[in-house]
């Protein structure tokens, strides 16, 4: 969004002190075990997201969308290029809790209640017990689980407990929300109740968000900007901008909007492009 | 064999019983009628294992059954299987004809206790163990490559060949006022027998928790410890409570067996030699000590049963995604 022509060096970091994750020029190798077979996940990926910002990954598997995030997470590091979050190294991001991450399975701890397991990142980084309460009842009400905090995570619905990996992830108050299909595993009805909850709790939160997915009309719906990736090696095929209205603007009757429908379109279009020219690439190696 | 090859022989072999056992501990705990039923189960077990010693006593040959020369089931005289009934009225009359012996029962209580307290001993020792080495070989690739072929390994000496050389080890033992007593050897074999199924049940409870777990954990930028606090401990019980189960099984096994090897005096393992021997003329004494090593380990068992119920909130199911 910014512009990046500032000069290499001091200037990227400085430039990036106001974007929420600025990624220039990352690739992602992986070697195989005996380093004879390499697959190129990510090649020459660049992107900049604004705080604030809702912005989609979208494309067919082993494009490299979960391997995008899991960089921008710190749980793996890239082949080249550089990765900033709000100025920072991604580690430096990821140890002073930059970010807040949600996983397409829920992954609470059976062991904990509801609310112990909102309160895990908050107990971890040595909250003191009164504070963690207020804030587990204030993130329970948030996701819409007031009555639940005493449950378990087995006496919960798959929406719930997703809710509750959502509340987890927002425990800290991070200015960036990480979310690798969380809503993949649900059913197409909980699955857009929850695209109307999580459109309202960014709205409160302010937080930018990166959002992995496979579903157009979930991009469509929840982002600012939908990021389109094509597969092998994962590349940006396109960006674009879903001019929707502000989060509060965004409700139930936008699914019939004429808009929605266009932006649909235009990334259906963006994606199918992809397949079919690597194909074609596949054809003339041969 | 890698490593993790032998992870799974030995999960087939020896502790294959682990998964099952983990289905069945994440139970949730009996109430009221559902434990009427499985203690009277229990009991009808023992009851019918009664029924078909007393059936096949009256109704086999005298002889036994012989087979080419092989005898495949045993004579059913007096002497080879007294009745149900002798054995439980031998533990009500005194041990010998000695002017103050002690009743039976008393004496086998006596030695099943001082049995249960070396065995215990060797089975605290054998928990401290097995979580070291589970815990090492959890941190350490390295550890766990070194040290998972010589643990298995370790299981395969014969208990008979290390009893006397930890005996006579033992004997020359002596820090300060500190000296090594026989007892200690046996508990020590014990605790031999038992760190293995506790090690090997520990480190995959420890590695049990998902990818997911873990990264999440390492999001909020936690180190090892806390990880292992938080997560791969609590993770990690439904593994251990087998495992300890098993370890207590195995430390009363092996008290029992080292204290014959060992020749210790005071157990139900002497007791079983001692009374043995007596057998051609009381061939109902011989069953006394084993009534009682069947209640040391229903005693252990009971105890691991009970850690197990403290535990109770870790154990509940893995979360349906």
């Amino acid at each position: 969004m910014t512009d990046q022509t500032t000069t290499p060096g001091a200037g990227a970091a400085s430039g990036a002190a106001s974007d929420a994750v600025s990624i220039t020029g990352v690739s992602r190798v992986f070697t195989g075990r005996r380093g004879e077979s390499t697959v190129t996940a990510l090649d020459g990926i660049d992107l900049t997201v604004s705080p604030g910002e809702f912005v989609s990954l979208i494309g067919p598997s082993g494009c490299g969308k979960s391997t995008l995030l899991r960089l921008i997470a710190d749980l793996d590091q890239p082949t080249a290029g550089e990765i900033r979050i709000f100025g920072k190294t991604a580690k430096k991001a990821r140890l002073d809790q930059e970010y807040g991450i949600a996983f397409q399975q829920a992954g609470l701890l059976p062991w904990r209640s509801v609310a112990a397991n909102i309160e895990l990142p908050l107990q971890l980084h040595g909250m003191a017990a009164a504070g963690r309460k207020a804030r587990t009842a204030e993130l329970l009400e948030l996701v819409g689980l007031g009555d639940f905090g005493s449950k378990y995570p087995d006496q919960l619905s798959g929406g719930m407990q997703q809710r509750v990996a959502i509340a987890r992830a927002l425990a800290e108050s991070p200015n960036l929300l990480l979310m690798d299909e969380p809503f993949g595993a649900l059913d197409e009805m909980t699955r857009e109740r929850m695209q109307n909850e999580l459109v309202r709790i960014c709205g409160e939160t302010q937080a930018a968000v990166v959002f992995v997915t496979h579903s157009i009309p979930e991009a469509v719906f929840l982002s600012n900007r939908v990021v389109v990736m094509s597969p092998r090696p994962g590349r940006i095929q396109g960006i674009l901008p879903v001019a929707l209205g502000s989060s509060g603007q965004r409700g139930e009757g936008l699914r019939e909007a004429d808009g929605f429908f266009d932006a649909v379109s235009e990334v259906r279009e963006l994606l199918h492009g992809a397949p079919a020219e690597a194909g074609a690439r596949g054809v003339e190696n041969r | 064999m890698s490593v993790s090859e032998a992870l799974k022989a030995v999960d087939a072999g020896s502790i294959g019983t682990v998964p099952g056992i983990v289905e069945d501990s994440t139970r949730r705990p009996l109430r009221g009628a559902a434990f009427l039923r499985r203690f009277g189960l229990g009991a009808l077990g023992v009851l019918l294992l009664a029924v078909v010693w007393e059936l096949y006593k009256a109704l086999g040959p005298a002889e036994g059954v012989i087979v080419g020369g092989v005898t495949v089931l045993p004579r059913t005289t007096d002497l080879a299987m007294p009745h149900v009934v002798d054995m439980v009225g031998r533990l009500f009359e005194p041990v010998s004809s000695a002017a103050n012996a002690l009743p039976m029962w008393m004496a086998v209580l006596q030695a099943s206790a001082f049995s249960l307290g070396v065995a215990s001993v060797g089975w605290i020792a054998g928990v401290i163990v097995g979580l070291f080495l589970a815990l090492l070989m959890q941190r350490f690739l390295t550890a766990e490559a070194a040290l998972f072929p010589w643990i298995v390994l370790s299981q395969t000496v014969p208990l008979i060949a290390i009893a006397p050389l930890v005996r006579r080890w033992g004997a020359q033992i002596e820090i300060g006022s500190f000296e090594w007593e026989p007892w200690m050897s046996v508990a020590l074999i014990a605790s031999y027998l038992a760190f293995f199924p506790i090690s090997i049940g520990a480190l995959r409870g420890l590695n049990s928790p998902d990818t997911n777990h873990i990264e999440l954990m390492r999001s909020y930028g936690v180190g090892w410890w806390t990880t292992l606090f938080r997560l791969r401990l609590p993770a990690s019980v439904p593994y251990l409570l087998p495992a300890l189960r098993l370890g207590a099984a195995s430390a009363v096994i092996g008290t029992i067996v080292a204290e014959v090897s060992i020749g210790l005096r005071g157990g139900i393992g002497r007791m079983v030699v001692e009374f043995a021997a007596a057998a051609g003329g009381d061939p109902a004494k011989p069953y006394a000590p084993i009534f009682g090593a069947v209640l040391v380990g229903l005693v252990a068992a009971g105890f691991v049963s009970l850690i197990g119920v403290f535990l109770r909130r870790y154990r509940r199911g893995e979360v349906p995604a």
